[in-house]
């Protein structure tokens, strides 16, 4: 519902021709001053390529500056995760996927692990408290841990 | 007068305990009605399994029973598609053996002793009234008004079309499968609901559990990740969409591939890809909404557009691309024919001959779910008015649910609990409406209206559209008048649910019955008559052929080794026995022969006037067989030069050369005086002389001719074939006949 609203709202003030191609703060006036399609996309596109570093360097420090250190060990653990996934598909592509069993339960291991780590990053972070009323941090290792339980259950049962 | 009592009932009302030991026991009662509805079979008949894949079910679950539970997963059942065999522990959904096993160890430990048949028979009303309470529970999720979630239970416990899956001895798969649909259901809202993982991980359970027992768990796999993909599109995605969905699907399709029938079928069929895509998709949504937290939000538009229409557009080519080299399956028959009701008839036959997967005729409609289905659109619109997530849920079940009980009656199913839902927050909010006691007062709120200001009031005066009118119901004439209405529509409903309940849908259709004329019942029980028949005079692996339908009941009553059964795994398998039943007896002879064929049973319904019968599902078994080999078996050679299908004097000579049609009248003129012989389900006069067979003798015959069973005769031991050996045995007549006109040519000449 926040996001529905939010986006129009900053839009609003361009006006509506400008509001289609704004991309960066100074887009409105290159816009107005050419009117024709084409244009204002390759003008648009010229300073998206611009914003492109901005948009990373602006990514890095924010991530660098405001995250908690528990939450950049659950990040190391996801990177971990996904370069074993990684690791594994590219076996698979590879060097075959002979014991399929075994491949989709290891992949699938990775995968829901990541996702599941993903939501508890997700449920603990101080910003989304209020989309979850319900879960507190420790409740939320809590099904953290019993929900990779299952999943483990599951991925060495399939592994035959 | 009264009064006092009614205070006194309010006030009862009024505790929150009280409350809650009321919605108990109207629970319970619910429940207790749901199960005493579907009990009508049991009484007018007997504690007996239903119609033909519960035999197979009733059997694998005594198997179960007896060998134990891995041998049951290793289950290879050399009875069946003989001489192929059947892998069954493999390719079965073994969730409602497995159930009932439980339950029957549970029992044993509890000592009490309880046959399994009955365990397998009452089992689908078991789980009817725990769908009542998942329909309860689901309701609830969707309203805070109180009484919805006990009037869905209520509609979901009675309404027809859940009653005709969950009879008393309909031992299917359905029996427990609606009770998980909908539970699945529920957990999943609460897990969205909540953002929660446990929740989420609980509806993954349920969903495995769901597919361990029905086929229809895809409803669920396209189901959810619509709602999600609908959330999204309408820019509701939130993190705890995010949690729930992707631990559901995270774990749920773990667990749907322990089921050795599943196996790999997630990662592999396109059935599965959406559940799969929207996993993808949300994991990117993620990654740009923690962005777009990161970034300012003129640098994340172009970061999201870019983003997303590019990762979209590579995940379709991957699609399309690992699609068309045939890395994921392409999409099944039966999907096909979801959305192109014609397709099966053209390409499927097998798919096309089950009368439960024809498309729905619109009373079903109402015969199903009578009122409910006029009031759902008014839950649905109600639904719209509030559109939090879970109403999107309800709309979209709605709309699904609708298009696929449209294209198979066996689909009406899945559409009768959201139509439950939906009819009981409509009633509930009509009730709520006008069975409030209390009428609104309108200087309440003028009195409001005057503490706001004097500014205010002013304005109001001067334009009287502005002030927000006060609604409500005045009039107790009118409240009662619709209260009473309701109520009367409530009371037939359940006239409606009872009746189709005992009239439609409590048949076993293994025992008939049928009013004599002076009203009393008469049980026509030919179908078990000659099942113990197969059972005591042929031996333990004497092979039966007949049409698939009846595979099934073969196994499980007769327990003799069957050709085909209602599995159909094996196309070719089924055109051939196809095939035998629809060429000639010389054709026929080497194809029993070379599948050690010792019996063939055929249902002949033209005594009684029972239609469904061999002969009315011939043109399927043609049609199925024609598949295979066109050159040999043509559907047009089955039709007069008018296109009419006749068995009478006028049938062409292909069908009157059948086996099918000789094992179906052989014999029958005999019963008849000369030239009477009729046929009563076609409605026809039969010619006065008979078919003859040469290749098979007459075994059994039930008492009402239901059921034929032939024997398939030895080879001749002089080496003849069969034909010329029974003319010889016929010999002297014909001989004579030959002779005399040859003589009277001679004579003549």
């Amino acid at each position: 519902m926040a996001q529905k609203h939010r986006i129009p709202r900053e839009t609003t003030p361009q006006t509506p021709q400008a509001a289609k191609t704004s991309t960066t703060a100074t887009a409105p006036t290159a816009a107005q001053t050419t009117p024709i399609v084409s244009k204002q996309a390759a003008a648009a596109a010229k300073q998206q390529i611009n914003s492109w570093d901005q948009v990373v360097r602006n990514l890095t420090n924010y991530y660098v500056d405001s995250t908690p250190q528990r939450t950049k060990l659950i990040d190391a653990f996801m990177a971990f995760l996904v370069v074993v996934g990684a690791l594994q598909f590219l076996y698979c592509v590879l060097a075959g996927n002979y014991p399929f069993n075994a491949f989709l339960s290891g992949f699938s291991a990775t995968v829901g692990q990541f996702v599941l780590t993903a939501s508890l990053r997700i449920q603990t972070n101080e910003a989304n408290k209020s989309d979850f009323p319900s879960v507190s941090p420790e409740r939320a290792f809590a099904d953290f841990v019993a929900c990779s339980l299952i999943l483990h259950f599951f991925c060495v049962n399939f592994i035959n | 007068m009264s009064a006092n009592s009614v205070q006194v009932l309010a006030n009862a009302g009024k505790g929150e305990s009280t409350r809650t030991l009321l919605r108990v026991i109207i629970l319970l009662l619910i429940a207790g009605a749901a199960i005493a509805s579907r009990l009508f079979s049991v009484i007018r008949f007997e504690s007996i399994i239903h119609e033909f894949d519960p035999w197979f079910n009733f059997r694998a679950t005594r198997y179960l029973v007896a060998h134990g539970f891995y041998k049951f997963w290793d289950w290879f059942d050399d009875r069946t598609w003989h001489p192929l065999g059947r892998v069954t522990g493999g390719t079965l959904y073994p969730g409602l053996m497995v159930t009932s096993g439980a339950i029957y160890h549970a029992l044993r430990a509890l000592t009490i002793p309880v046959d399994i048949r009955n365990i397998c028979v009452l089992l689908a009303p078991a789980f009817s009234g725990l769908t009542a309470y998942a329909a309860y529970l689901l309701t609830n999720e969707m309203t805070p008004s109180p009484s919805a979630g006990l009037l869905a239970a209520a509609f979901m416990g009675i309404a027809p079309g859940y009653i005709s899956r969950s009879v008393a001895g309909s031992y299917d798969n359905e029996a427990i499968a609606i009770f998980l649909l909908v539970f699945t259901f529920y957990l999943w809202i609460k897990a969205l609901k909540q953002g929660s993982m446990l929740w989420g991980a609980l509806c993954a359970l349920f969903y495995g559990y769901m597919v361990a027992s029905w086929g229809g768990y895809a409803f669920i796999t396209c189901l959810l990740p619509l709602h999600a993909f609908v959330l999204i599109c309408m820019g509701r995605y939130s993190t705890r969409l995010y949690v729930s969905y992707t631990t559901w699907y995270a774990l749920g399709t773990l667990a749907s591939m322990q089921i050795p029938f599943v196996g790999f079928l997630p990662v592999k069929t396109s059935e599965h890809m959406p559940a799969l895509g929207i996993f993808g998709f949300l994991q990117l949504l993620a990654f740009l909404d923690y962005v777009r937290s990161a970034i300012p939000s003129r640098q994340y538009q172009t970061f999201l557009w870019l983003f997303a229409s590019g990762t979209f557009g590579l995940g379709l080519l991957v699609l399309v691309v690992a699609t068309s080299a045939g890395v994921i399956a392409p999409w099944s028959g039966r999907f096909y024919s979801l959305w192109d009701t014609g397709y099966a008839k053209i390409h499927i036959p097998i798919i096309a001959s089950v009368s439960e997967h024809q498309p729905t005729a619109w009373p079903a409609f109402f015969f199903d779910l009578n009122m409910l289905i006029w009031l759902f659109p008014a839950g649905v619109y109600l639904c719209f008015q509030q559109l939090a997530d879970e109403h999107v849920f309800i709309v979209v079940y709605a709309l699904f649910g609708s298009y696929f009980a449209g294209v198979m009656v066996r689909l009406m199913l899945t559409l009768t609990p959201v139509v439950c839902v939906a009819a009981a927050i409509a009633i509930s909010n009509v009730l709520d409406t006008y069975l409030d006691a209390r009428s609104p007062n309108p200087e309440d709120h003028q009195v409001d209206d005057v503490s706001d200001g004097t500014a205010k009031k002013a304005a109001k005066s001067g334009l009287k559209s502005t002030s927000k009118p006060v609604v409500g119901v005045y009039s107790t004439v009118s409240k009662s008048i619709v209260a009473t209405a309701m109520t009367a529509y409530l009371l037939l409903f359940v006239l409606h649910c009872t009746w189709v309940t005992s009239n439609a849908y409590s048949s076993p259709s293994v025992v008939l019955a049928s009013r004599l004329p002076d009203g009393s019942q008469h049980i026509i029980d030919d179908y078990r008559e000659a099942y113990q028949w197969l059972r005591q005079n042929t031996r333990e692996d004497a092979k039966i052929m007949s049409w698939w339908d009846y595979g099934y009941q073969i196994g499980g009553m007769a327990d003799r080794p069957t050709l085909v059964d209602n599995n159909t795994w094996n196309n070719t398998h089924i055109a051939t026995v196809g095939k035998a039943m629809s060429s000639r007896e010389e054709v026929s002879y080497p194809i029993m022969r070379q599948h050690e064929v010792d019996y063939v049973l055929v249902v002949f319904g033209g005594l009684l006037g029972y239609s469904g019968d061999d002969i009315n599902k011939f043109l399927w078994m043609v049609r199925i067989a024609e598949g295979i080999w066109p050159d040999e078996v043509k559907e047009r050679e089955f039709f007069t030069p008018r296109g009419e299908y006749k068995v009478d004097a006028d049938a062409t000579e292909t069908m009157k050369n059948s086996l099918m049609y000789k094992m179906s009248y052989y014999n029958y003129q005999s019963l008849f005086p000369p030239g009477q012989a009729q046929d009563r389900v076609r409605g026809v006069r039969l010619p006065d002389v008979g078919p003859t067979l040469n290749v098979l003798d007459e075994a059994f015959t039930s008492e009402n001719w239901i059921i034929r069973i032939y024997k398939v005769k030895d080879l001749d031991n002089l080496g003849r074939d069969h034909a010329s050996a029974a003319a010889f045995e016929r010999g002297h007549k014909k001989k004579k006949a030959n002779k005399k006109r040859v003589a009277r040519l001679l004579r003549v000449d």
